[in-house]
């Protein structure tokens, strides 16, 4: 039920491009435009994840497997820039370069694809680099006392070991570049989804629009297909080794040309949001009206998250505990359902359910409820794990113990139950209600009228080029954004390394945290 | 007073029949252990008496109250049965103590006395307040233990609770366990799939097989009177061969040369006897031998410090002798020795 909500908007679209025929969509889109739209839009994508990997997985082996200076600090720093959201990233490039040059604006595929590859990258390193610290180093010891050097070593068996992870962090980079609205329509990059938003809002020609989004939804199914895919075959790989700290490979004089690599990276992608913030913040607050336009956004932003939160959370609670608790053959389905949604760019759950709000429920149109369900679509997974990460705090076989000591079910569910999965829960709120706070596409279409939130009105003040309006809230949107991005670094454990390697490994030891 | 019957019961997962007609009985104060390799039911068996599955067929009562029948379940928390699962599952977010006096009604502080008593049963005294996370494996075992054995209940079941710890935790741990359950009058099912577990622990033994209940009875007569020749090499190493000719007073001729029968075996038909390896006698050459040993040939030697298992050639067959770690000079392969066999040994009809 709850997945079948999430999914309304996809089942939408798919029904009103039926309802059009099949051939009328073809000849809407087998048109130069719609190939050229297309032909940017994948070569984009497919430019930054490459650009992904070899960033993502580089560091990933830099700082869990080598001698590099610093490693510890890198391994929390490289996943930093996940908290700078694209369009604030693209407002502080735009904004810099315009310090230097007056007439050239900061834009175009290269621009994009630069500051796409700099946001995008973490979504590589963080699961490549959770994967290595958690692989088995077992295999690597055999592989070296069966005579490869450490550069073999790495190609043999260590890659291949956590093959998934760097494959399903390459799709999912290419899925957020698809998806991505912000920075290619700040950056002028004609893509699908900036191509969706144009003919909306400015031909307000639906239909072409509709057409797009599907086009859209369909290349998103198949990279996701792709995903699965590859998953399924990697599950072989998946190994529960004992963890053992094992020296890290010395990289001799590489190992500052590492750190110069990282070191640059990190420059260019914080560096310049640091720049652009510290040049306009201070113009911006002290303009006149400002602080008041500031808070009234923050409170659209905290009133249309808190909605779309409680939905987001009331329909993860049961996919999340059934996920946990029976996995089989449905849950999965289920799972893999609410994943479906978030794979969706923001930009077509908005038109898909603006159509569904003015041709099924008009009351709801322009109001709070139907943006609550766009931040339910695209954060329900967010939330599913969540939920099924907090209740594998509390195994089934606590329960029949408690149930043993002659507690039933609702007594077991009060006292057990509840304290050990509440924290998690909590958590997960916390990151959904982040992520709707800086949710851009979906929030610009669906808004009630009149009503700004600190992205939309970001997304406005950079469109007119000015830029100290914008900073503060770009300021704000960062501060928030960073919290989850710090939360999802700690929990991966990747920086924590060498420290869990003491714990006893024999016996599972259930942690409240 | 029979404090546990289970009669005739019986269970099926789809087509696969997890537990088929099984008869146990124990008394208050019983130890029992159900010993079986993985996937026999034991398991399955175990969370039907907790009730955390259903039943098919039969009836499971405790003390005199029939907790289940087909169609009629208590559910578990009624059932006052308490369970020690593999791994423990001390809840996270409790002290020890507290994790103790969860199963005691008003909570911990109304109970001090029965929690000190249970942790000190336990050899944990004094640890009340530490969290689980801090405990060893052995540690979060003994509490689970405390917390199992704290509100008296009628019946305590334990799932293969050693089996995630390290062989050198295991032993002291068993020994510690038993002192604390006996010790407390507690009625006890351990459930495992090792043999030595089973035997040193529990008084009498239940050995099942493919959801059957094979053999009850105490460790010796499971040791040594097995039912059949597949019970008696799952509780320990076996031979079995054929007899060869029968000899007068229950005596009969084996590859490995005459031997006793024990009492009370077939006497029609076929047979095959199981002689266990430390029933098989060694002597040299030079030492002396009863005159119908036969002559053998020692093959290998796998030594293990307090005794040592020789395989030998006996007529171009093989054959088994466990021998206690003795100063005097070991037995080396290629040696030539008489053996014989000493005690009686269980026989089997081989028609059935």
């Amino acid at each position: 039920m709850a997945t079948a909500v999430a999914l309304i908007p996809l089942f939408y679209l798919l029904l009103r491009t039926g309802q059009a025929g099949l051939t009328a969509w073809w000849e809407r889109i087998a048109t130069a435009r719609v190939a050229e739209l297309a032909t940017t839009s994948v070569l984009l994508a497919l430019v930054v994840a490459l650009a992904c990997l070899a960033i993502g997985v580089g560091s990933a082996y830099l700082v869990t497997r080598t001698n590099v200076p610093g490693r510890r600090f890198f391994a929390v720093m490289m996943a930093l820039p996940l908290a700078v959201p694209s369009y604030v990233a693209a407002f502080t490039w735009v904004s810099v370069a315009d310090l230097w040059s007056d007439s050239a604006r900061f834009e175009g595929f290269v621009a994009a694809a630069v500051v796409l590859t700099l946001y995008t990258y973490p979504y590589v390193y963080l699961p490549v680099a959770a994967a290595l610290s958690g692989a088995d180093r077992g295999q690597e010891e055999v592989a070296r006392s069966l005579g490869y050097n450490a550069w073999g070593t790495l190609w043999r068996v260590t890659l291949p070991q956590v093959r998934p992870a760097i494959a399903g962090g390459g799709l999912l980079a290419t899925l957020y570049v698809l998806a991505d609205f912000g920075a290619v329509s700040i950056l002028r990059v004609d893509t699908f989804t900036r191509a969706v938003f144009t003919a909306f809002s400015a031909g307000f020609d639906r239909i072409g629009a509709l057409s797009l989004s599907t086009l859209l939804l369909l290349i998103t199914l198949v990279i996701l297909g792709a995903e699965s895919w590859t998953r399924r075959r990697g599950a072989r790989y998946v190994s529960s080794g004992a963890r053992s700290a094992s020296a890290p490979a010395d990289l001799g004089w590489g190992r500052l040309a590492g750190l110069a690599a990282m070191s640059l990276v990190l420059l260019a992608a914080l560096g310049v949001p640091a720049l652009s913030m510290l040049r306009w913040v201070d113009e911006g607050v002290s303009q006149a009206d400002s602080l008041a336009d500031i808070a009234a956004a923050a409170g659209g932003s905290l009133a249309v998250s808190a909605a779309g939160t409680a939905l987001t959370l009331a329909l993860a609670l049961p996919v999340g505990i059934l996920v946990a608790r029976y996995p089989g053959k449905l849950s999965r389905a289920l799972e893999g359902a609410a994943y479906l949604a978030h794979s969706l760019p923001g930009i077509v759950v908005g038109l898909s359910l603006v159509f569904f709000g003015v041709t099924v429920a008009l009351p709801l149109y322009q109001t709070t409820a139907l943006l609550a369900l766009a931040y339910a679509t695209l954060f329900l997974p967010l939330a599913v794990a969540a939920v099924a990460g907090a209740a594998a705090q509390a195994p089934p076989s606590l329960d029949e113990v408690a149930q043993s000591l002659g507690y039933s079910r609702s007594a077991v569910f009060r006292k057990v139950t509840l304290p050990l999965t509440l924290p998690g829960i909590g958590a997960g709120a916390a990151l959904v209600f982040l992520t709707c706070m800086k949710e851009l596409p979906a929030t610009l279409l669906l808004r009630p009228t009149g009503l700004d939130t600190l992205a939309t009105e970001l997304w406005q003040a950079t469109g007119v080029q000015r830029y100290a309006e914008a900073a503060p809230l770009a300021f704000l949107l960062v501060i928030l954004a960073a919290l989850p991005t710090w939360l999802l670094a700690r929990r991966s454990g990747i920086s924590a390394g060498p420290k869990l390697a003491k714990q006893p490994t024999k016996i599972k030891v259930v942690e409240t945290q | 007073m029979t404090d546990v019957q289970i009669a005739n019961v019986g269970k099926s997962f789809g087509d696969v029949a997890a537990l088929q007609d099984i008869n146990l009985d124990m008394a208050t104060g019983d130890f029992m252990a159900v010993l079986g390799p993985s996937g026999c039911g034991k398991t399955t068996l175990l969370r039907c008496i907790a009730g955390f599955e259903r039943i098919d067929r039969g009836r499971i009562s405790l003390g005199h109250r029939v907790v289940t029948l087909p169609g009629v379940h208590m559910p578990a928390h009624r059932r006052q049965v308490a369970i020690v699962p593999q791994d423990g599952a001390l809840f996270p977010h409790l002290t020890v103590a507290a994790n103790v006096a969860f199963g005691l009604k008003g909570g911990g502080r109304k109970h001090r006395g029965r929690v000190d008593e249970c942790l000190e049963l336990v050899g944990l005294a004094g640890m009340g307040a530490r969290m689980p996370h801090e405990l060893s494996g052995g540690q979060q075992q003994r509490v689970a233990v405390a917390r199992a054995l704290a509100p008296h209940p009628p019946l305590v079941l334990l799932d293969e609770p050693f089996s995630a710890l390290d062989a050198s935790l295991r032993a002291e741990l068993r020994d510690d366990i038993k002192q604390a359950l006996t010790s407390d009058g507690a009625t006890t099912l351990l459930v495992t799939h090792d043999q030595s577990e089973a035997l040193s622990m529990a008084d009498s033994v239940a050995v099942m097989a493919d959801g059957r209940i094979r053999q009850v009875g105490t460790p010796t007569e499971i040791y040594r009177h097995p039912v059949d020749p597949w019970v008696g090499r799952f509780v320990g190493e076996a031979m079995v061969l054929p007899v060869q000719e029968k000899l007068a007073n229950e005596r009969a001729l084996t590859a490995v040369g005459p031997i006793w029968l024990r009492s009370g075996t077939p006497v029609n038909g076929r047979q095959e006897v199981l002689i266990r390896p430390e029933q098989v006698q060694i002597a040299r050459a030079n030492q002396g031998a009863p005159p119908d040993a036969k002559s053998a040939k020692v093959e290998s030697v796998a030594y293990h410090g307090h005794d040592a298992l020789i395989t030998l050639s006996v007529d171009g067959q093989p054959a088994q002798a466990r021998v206690l770690d003795r100063p005097s000079e070991p037995l080396v392969p290629g040696e030539a020795v008489r053996i014989w066999v000493d005690g009686g040994c269980a026989a089997f009809s081989t028609t059935t």
